[in-house]
């Protein structure tokens, strides 16, 4: 069925079964790999998309439910070479070892900023970070990086791409 | 996934239409119930029928001593909702209790009422606040609609429109978390309702359910110490996370942390 979508600005109609979730539409239709599948049944934050400009579990969430909506994945934060203020704030704050989990978290960040503004402590994002697992980290440097992002977002006044 | 008949009708009339016409079919609000069971195959419609194209359900009205909530509301909407917040906060803080933030965003509180999982936490909001489900065929009062462990007043392929939570002098809700899954391991909200003090707890047992001995308790002096000691009886869940006695004594510390929050 066709399903128009605009992912990471771009509007365009995809051919999709209705069994298809977001995140293979992403991930297997569009080589968007950004995306990444922890758990598969809705627990871990891996997969988090922006839809609408609201964290979403793209392994929650069928591409055909979204028809008409804007979708915004890992790979569409950055300009160019420029990282977007929220995944520099995870390089520069060492929020990552292996990394799996980090798409999912940044979004998670993003949300955080929509819903809280600029200036997060760090009660505030613990407690938001309740979808999100990590198995390396420990989590400590990703709630610094998320703080940090937030503040820095708010110096260059990047949007959350909504 | 099984493939399935995917339809977005525009209006109710036509979206029991598509209920009626295609084999076995479910109706889809938010997906975070019926997705997970439909990837592990517990669920395999052949008709999916998205109430998300239906206008009107998603509308937050006061109307006297009722708030009325519209079955597509997500969680996050009711958790932050200024009418709502104004009329029962303790509604909006238990919104804010349901999973987290991504469940918060696609949840609706229509799929968790029809859903009636034993430990979800609207359930226990409705009944302690007592109110009416309202549906395409007309409405149930809330002290017949739930009927255990997923179960409800609901026939099949009946629609929630709207929710209508009678507005209590003051409430809360006290939910101990279980720390993986977010659900309640046991949940207590607590109402001062113009018909007196009730008190209905979820995730102790296999459905929701008033506590008669707590209003009792708590007609007789609103206060959490009139809640210590008190322990919930009656048949009570045993599994992994915790026995029933556990349950049952929780039920006691969940009730006076309700009471003492209760505004
Ligand atoms: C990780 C995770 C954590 C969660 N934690 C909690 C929690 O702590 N507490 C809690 O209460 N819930 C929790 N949930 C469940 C969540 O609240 C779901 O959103 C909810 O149970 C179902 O709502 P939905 O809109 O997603 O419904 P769906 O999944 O779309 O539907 C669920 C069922 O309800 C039916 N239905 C939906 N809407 C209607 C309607 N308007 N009329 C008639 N039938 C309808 C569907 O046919 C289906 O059978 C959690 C879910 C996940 C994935
Ligand atoms: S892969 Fe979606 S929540 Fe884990
Ligand atoms: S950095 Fe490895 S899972 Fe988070």
């Amino acid at each position: 069925m066709p399903t128009t979508l605009t992912i990471n600005g771009a509007t365009a109609a995809h051919d999709v079964s209705p069994a298809t979730l977001l995140v293979d539409l992403l991930r297997d239709g569009l080589g968007l790999t950004g995306t990444h599948i922890g758990c598969d049944t809705s627990q871990c934050g891996a997969c988090n998309v922006l839809v609408d400009g609201r964290a979403t579990k793209a392994c929650t969430v069928l591409a055909i439910q979204l028809d008409g909506a804007s979708v915004t994945t890992i790979e569409g934060l950055a300009s160019g070479e420029t990282l977007h203020p929220m995944q520099a704030a995870f390089k520069e704050h060492h929020g990552l070892q292996c990394g799996f989990c980090t798409p999912g978290m940044v979004m998670a960040g993003l949300e955080m900023v929509r819903r809280h503004g600029h200036d997060l402590d760090e009660a505030t994002v613990s407690h938001e970070l309740e979808g999100n697992l990590c198995r390396c980290t420990g989590y400590r440097n990703i709630v610094t990086a998320i703080a940090a992002g937030a503040k820095a977002m708010a110096a260059t006044g990047e949007t959350t791409h909504a | 996934m099984r493939e399935f008949v995917y339809e977005r009708p525009t209006t109710l009339d036509a979206a029991v239409a598509a209920f009626a016409g295609g084999g076995e079919a479910a109706l889809i609000a938010g997906g975070h119930t019926l997705l997970p069971a439909m990837k592990s195959r517990l669920r395999q419609p052949d008709t999916l029928v998205d109430l998300a194209g239906v206008p009107g359900l998603s509308e937050i009205t006061r109307n006297g001593d009722m708030l009325w909530i519209g079955a597509m509301t997500t969680h996050a909407t009711v958790a932050a909702d200024p009418t709502v917040t104004a009329a029962i906060l303790g509604l909006a803080a238990l919104a804010l209790l349901i999973g987290d933030p991504q469940v918060r965003n696609r949840g609706t509180i229509g799929g968790v009422l029809a859903n009636n999982d034993p430990s979800a936490d609207y359930p226990a909001a409705l009944l302690a606040l007592g109110g009416t489900v309202e549906t395409n065929l007309g409405s149930h009062d809330v002290d017949g609609y739930f009927q255990g462990m997923f179960a409800t007043a609901l026939s099949d392929g009946e629609i929630i429109t709207r929710v209508g939570f009678k507005i209590p002098k003051a409430s809360a809700y006290a939910k101990f978390r279980h720390p993986a899954s977010r659900y309640a391991v046991v949940g207590v909200y607590v109402a001062q309702t113009a018909d007196g003090v009730r008190v209905a707890v979820t995730g102790a047992g296999p459905g929701v359910v008033r506590w008669p001995e707590a209003e009792e308790a708590l007609t007789a002096s609103f206060t959490p110490e009139a809640a210590k000691g008190l322990v919930l009886g009656g048949d009570l869940n045993t599994d992994i996370h915790a026995s029933a006695e556990y349950r049952g004594h929780l039920a006691g510390t969940m009730l006076a942390r309700a009471v003492a929050a209760a505004a």
